[in-house]
C-alpha cells in the first residue's frame, strides 16, 4: 500500500448550535481498503460522512482527496471527484422508479444528449439513455437486487431500499464510498450477504469507509477500524489492535 | 373546417395549454410560479415590437421567448434560494412588477397598451408549438435533465449528493417555464392583435397556476387536461348564463377538497 | 404643509391597508393559508355597509358594525366549507390556495351579478366640512376613519396581548406547535381567526366605500395581491408588522400618486416586496427562524 491515503481528514471541527459534534477529527484512508468508522449513537459518525461529502461545512480543519485540497466544494462536485454515498436513513427518489433511481446515479458520468438521440428517443434509439440504463442495471446486479426494477422505491422493502441506494452511489464510478449503516435491519445471512457485497466493491478497485454498529461484521470485514465517541477519535488501527484497547472496551464496546 | 368561433375557441385552448406547460415545468422542480403572466407579457410585447418593425414572425417569437428566458434566469437565481410559499409570493410580485413596468413604459404604447399587431398566428401554428413543447416535456423524463429536475423536486440534498448541480437545474427549470410563457405571449398577441398590461396580470398567472394543479402535475396530460377544463368548461355551462363563473367557482373548490393532486395526472406524495 | 396633507392622506389609506393586512397576517400565520379571497372578504364588507346605510338608514358606526358581524360570519363559512375539508384531507400546499382562489372567484361573480360590474356609489356619510388642525385641513371622513383604524388597532392589540384566545392566535401565527403546547383547542383558534380577521377586513371594506364615496366588485383583486405585499414586508404572520407595513404602503403609494405618477403607484410595493424577500425575507418584525421554511 501507497503511503499517500486516499482521504485525508485532519482537524475537523463541527458544532450545532455549541453543541460539539465533532471535535478536532482526523483520520485518514488508505486507497483500496475497507475502513470501518465505529462508535456509539450520537457520536458523530454521520457528521463525518456529511462533512467529508460535503453536506455540512467544517468550521475547522481541511479535507484531501488523493492529496488534493477539497475543503469547501459543494456535494455535486465533490462527487464528480470520486466520492459517494449512500443515506443512514433511506433517501432515495419516490417518483422515479428504482431503476430511474440508479441512473440519476451515472449522471456525472454521462455525456449530453445529442439532438439526434432526442429525436429518435421514442424509437428506443436515445443512446445515452441506453448507456445510462445498461450501467444502472448492471449496478443492480452488482448489489444483487432482485426486485422490479420499473416499480418506485417505495414498494421494496427497507433492505432492498438500501441496495438500491447502494448501486445508486455506485453508478457514478466512486474512488471512495461512503456507506452509513448499510446493514442496519438486515438479518445475519443478508448482512454476510452485503459483506460479500462490500468485498466484491473493493475487488473492483474501490474504497470502501463504511459505518457499522454490527461488530461481528465490521472486524471481520475490516482492514482499518477508526473508532469515534462523543465527536473526538478515540482509537484507530487494525481491528485486533482496536478491539484491545481499553479506551474502546469502556467507551463503546464495555456499553453495548 | 372550423368555423371563426370554434377557431378561436381552439387557439386560445392552445395558448392556455402553452401557460399551463410554462407552470409545470418549474413545478417539476418544485419552483411553483403565480407570476408567468408577467413572462407572458415579456414574450406578448417583445415579439409584438418586432413584427411592428417587419422582423419575420417565427423569428419574433423566438425572440420574445428567450428574452423571457433571460428575465426568467436573471429574477430566478437570486429567488431559488427560497422556497416553498416564499417563493410563490416571489413569483406573485414579479408578475406585478412587470405589470407595473409595461403600464410605464412608452414605446409599449403604456397603460393604453399596443394596438394594430399583424394577424400572424394561425391555429396550426398554435398546435404545431404545443405539439412541440409537450413532446419535449414528455421526452425529459428519459433525459438526464428532467431525471435531475424531478430529483430536485424530490429530495434537494439527495440530489445534490448525487451529483446533481441544483441551482442550474432550477435555473433551467424556471427560464424554460419563462421561455415557453414568452411564446404563449407572442403566440397570444398575434391572435388577440391587441395587447395591453392588464390582460397579464395575477389573474392570467392564477389561472395559468390553476391549469395545473387541476390538472395535476405529475405528467404533461395532466396541465393540458387542467387547460382544457377551465378554457372548455366555462363554454358548455353557457345555458347558466351569469351565473356561470360562480359555478365554476364551485367546482374549483370542490376538485381542491377532493381531488387535491388533480384531475387525471395526480402526482405521487413526497416531501415539498 | 402639501407633503403633511399628503402624509395624513398616505395614513389613513395605510390604516385600511393594515386593517386588511393583519387579517391575512392572522390566516397566514395560523394556518400558513394565502388566503387570496380575503379581499373578496373586504369587497363584501364594503357592500354590507352599503345596504346597511342605504337600506337600515343606519349610522356609520352601526354599519361598520354590520359589516364586521356579516363578515365574522363569511369567514366562518369559508373556514368550514373550502378550507376545513382540505385539513382533514391532508390536501396538499397547493390544494387551499385554488381553493381560496375559487372562493375569491365565488364571491366576486356573486357580487356582479347582484349588483353589476359597474362602480356602485357609496352615498357620504358626513358633513362635507373640514376640520383645521393647525395649518392642515382634514375632513371629518378622513378623521372617523383614522380614528376607527387606531381604535381596531388597539383593539387588536389589547386582543391578543391579553385575551386566552388572542394570545393562543397570536402565538399560533408567530410558531404554530406554541399553541398547541399552551393546550389550546386549535380548531377552535382558527374559526376564531378567520372571524376575527374577515371581521377587521369588512370593517376595513366599509372604510373604504366612506373614503371613496364608490365601491365595486373588483375592489377586492388589487386588495388580496397588496395584502401579500404588506404581509411579506411586515414578516409573515407578524400583526404587528401587518399594521406598521399598511402604514408604509399606504403612504408611500399616496406619496408616489403625488410626487411621481399615478401610473407607479403600486410599483413601490412590489419592488418593497422583493427587495425584502431577498434581503430580508423573514420581514421587518419576525425572528429569524420564520424564514427557513
Ligand atoms: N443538524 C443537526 N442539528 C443539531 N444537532 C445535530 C444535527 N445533526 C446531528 N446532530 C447531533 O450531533 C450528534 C452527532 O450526530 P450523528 O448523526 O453524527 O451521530 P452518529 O454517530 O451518526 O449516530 P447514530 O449511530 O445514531 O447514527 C448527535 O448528538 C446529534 O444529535
Ligand atoms: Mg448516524
Amino acid at each position: 500500500m501507497s503511503d499517500a491515503p486516499l482521504l485525508d481528514v485532519t482537524g475537523v471541527g463541527v458544532t450545532y448550535g455549541g453543541y460539539v459534534a465533532l471535535d478536532d477529527v482526523s483520520c485518514r484512508v488508505v486507497e483500496n481498503s475497507i475502513h470501518a468508522l465505529i462508535g456509539p449513537n450520537g457520536a458523530g459518525k454521520t457528521t463525518l460522512f456529511n462533512v467529508v461529502s460535503g453536506l455540512v461545512k467544517p468550521e475547522s480543519g481541511s479535507l484531501q482527496f488523493r492529496e488534493r485540497q477539497y475543503t469547501g466544494l459543494r456535494p455535486d462536485q465533490i462527487l464528480v471527484m470520486g466520492i459517494a454515498r449512500n443515506f443512514q436513513q433511506v433517501r432515495l427518489f419516490p417518483v422515479l422508479s428504482v431503476i430511474e433511481n440508479v441512473m440519476v446515479g451515472c449522471h456525472s458520468r454521462l455525456p449530453r444528449t445529442s439532438f439526434r438521440d432526442f429525436v429518435l428517443g421514442p424509437l428506443g434509439r436515445d443512446k445515452v439513455d441506453r448507456l445510462a440504463r445498461e450501467r444502472a442495471a448492471e449496478m443492480l446486479d452488482l448489489v444483487e437486487y432482485r426486485g422490479d426494477t420499473k416499480a418506485p422505491p417505495s414498494q421494496m422493502t427497507l433492505v432492498d431500499q438500501r441496495r438500491i441506494e447502494i448501486a445508486r452511489a455506485l453508478a457514478s464510478d466512486p474512488q471512495l464510498l461512503l456507506l452509513d449503516e448499510p446493514a442496519a435491519g438486515m438479518n445475519p445471512a443478508e448482512a454476510s450477504q452485503l459483506s460479500e457485497i462490500i468485498r466484491k466493491i473493493r475487488g473492483l478497485g474501490r474504497t470502501v469507509l463504511l459505518v457499522e454498529h454490527n461488530t461481528r461484521m465490521v472486524f471481520s470485514l475490516a482492514d482499518e477500524v477508526t473508532v469515534l465517541s462523543a465527536g473526538k477519535i478515540i482509537a484507530s488501527g487494525p481491528p485486533s489492535a482496536v478491539k484491545s484497547d481499553s479506551a474502546v472496551v469502556t467507551a463503546y464496546l464495555g456499553n453495548v | 373546417m372550423f368555423n371563426s368561433y370554434t377557431e378561436s375557441l381552439a387557439v386560445f385552448f392552445g395558448i392556455n395549454v402553452l401557460m399551463a406547460f410554462s407552470v409545470y415545468l418549474p413545478s417539476s422542480a418544485g419552483l411553483i410560479s403565480l407570476g408567468q403572466g408577467g413572462f407572458m407579457a415579456i414574450g406578448a410585447y417583445t415579439s409584438a415590437l418586432l413584427t411592428a418593425k417587419d422582423v419575420p414572425f417565427a423569428l419574433a417569437l423566438a425572440a420574445g421567448a428567450a428574452v423571457a428566458a433571460l428575465i426568467g434566469v436573471l429574477v430566478a437565481a437570486p429567488a431559488v434560494r427560497i422556497r416553498g410559499i416564499y417563493l410563490i409570493i416571489a413569483t406573485l410580485g414579479f408578475g406585478e412588477i412587470v405589470r407595473i413596468l409595461f403600464i410605464n413604459l412608452e414605446f409599449a404604447g403604456g397603460a393604453s397598451g399596443l394596438s394594430g399587431i399583424r394577424p400572424l398566428t394561425t391555429l396550426w401554428y398554435v398546435v404545431g408549438v404545443c405539439f412541440f413543447v409537450g413532446l419535449c416535456l414528455w421526452r425529459l423524463r428519459t433525459l438526464t435533465l428532467g431525471r435531475a429536475i424531478l430529483a430536485v423536486h424530490e429530495d434537494e440534498t439527495a440530489a445534490e449528493a448525487m451529483g446533481i448541480k441544483l441551482l442550474q437545474t432550477k435555473l433551467i427549470a424556471f427560464g424554460g417555464g419563462a421561455a415557453i410563457a414568452g411564446l404563449a405571449g407572442g403566440l397570444f398577441a398575434h391572435y388577440a392583435l391587441f395587447i395591453d398590461p392588464e390582460q397579464f396580470g395575477f389573474s392570467r398567472s392564477a389561472e395559468a397556476f390553476l391549469f395545473v394543479v387541476l390538472g395535476g402535475s405529475g405528467n404533461p396530460l395532466g396541465p393540458v387536461i387542467g387547460a382544457a377544463v377551465v378554457t372548455l368548461l366555462p363554454e358548455v355551462l353557457r345555458f347558466l348564463q351569469d351565473w356561470r363563473m360562480s359555478f365554476f367557482a364551485v367546482l374549483l373548490i370542490g376538485c381542491a377538497i377532493w381531488r387535491p393532486g388533480g384531475l387525471v395526472a395526480a402526482r405521487p406524495p413526497s416531501r415539498l | 404643509m402639501v407633503f403633511l396633507q399628503q402624509l395624513i392622506n398616505g395614513v389613513m389609506l395605510g390604516s385600511t391597508y393594515a386593517l386588511v393586512a393583519i387579517g391575512y397576517s392572522l390566516i397566514f400565520g395560523v394556518l400558513r393559508l394565502l388566503h387570496f379571497a380575503h379581499g373578496e372578504v373586504f369587497m363584501v364588507g364594503a357592500f354590507i355597509g352599503l345596504g346597511a346605510v342605504v337600506y337600515l338608514h343606519v349610522g356609520p358606526l352601526v354599519a361598520l358594525l354590520c359589516a364586521a358581524v356579516g363578515c365574522a360570519l363569511l369567514g366562518v363559512v369559508i373556514e368550514f366549507v373550502a378550507f376545513r375539508p382540505i385539513r382533514r384531507r391532508n390536501g396538499s400546499l397547493l390544494a387551499p390556495i385554488v381553493s381560496s382562489l375559487g372562493v375569491g372567484l365565488l364571491l366576486q361573480e356573486v357580487a356582479t351579478n347582484l349588483f353589476g360590474a359597474e362602480q356602485t356609489r357609496f352615498p357620504p356619510q358626513f358633513e362635507g366640512e373640514m376640520i383645521r388642525l393647525g395649518g392642515l385641513f382634514v375632513t371629518s371622513t378622513q378623521l372617523f376613519i383614522l380614528g376607527t383604524s387606531f381604535v381596531l388597532m388597539l383593539a387588536v392589540h389589547l386582543f391578543v396581548s391579553y385575551t386566552k384566545y388572542g394570545m393562543a392566535m397570536r402565538a399560533s401565527a408567530e410558531s404554530t406547535d406554541v399553541a398547541r403546547l399552551l393546550g389550546i383547542n386549535v380548531d377552535t383558534v382558527i374559526v376564531l381567526t378567520f372571524a376575527f380577521a374577515s371581521a377587521l377586513g369588512g370593517v376595513a371594506g366599509v372604510l373604504v366605500g366612506f373614503a371613496f364615496s364608490a365601491i365595486s366588485p373588483f375592489m377586492g383583486v388589487s386588495m388580496s395581491i397588496k395584502g401579500v405585499a404588506i404581509m411579506l414586508i411586515g414578516g409573515l404572520g407578524s400583526i404587528y408588522g401587518a399594521m406598521v407595513g399598511g402604514l408604509i404602503l399606504g403612504v408611500v403609494e399616496v406619496m408616489t400618486v403625488g410626487y411621481l405618477a399615478s401610473s407607479y403607484r403600486d410599483a413601490f410595493s412590489f419592488a418593497l416586496l422583493i427587495i425584502m424577500l431577498l434581503v430580508r425575507p423573514q420581514g421587518l418584525f419576525s425572528g429569524a427562524s420564520a424564514a427557513k421554511r
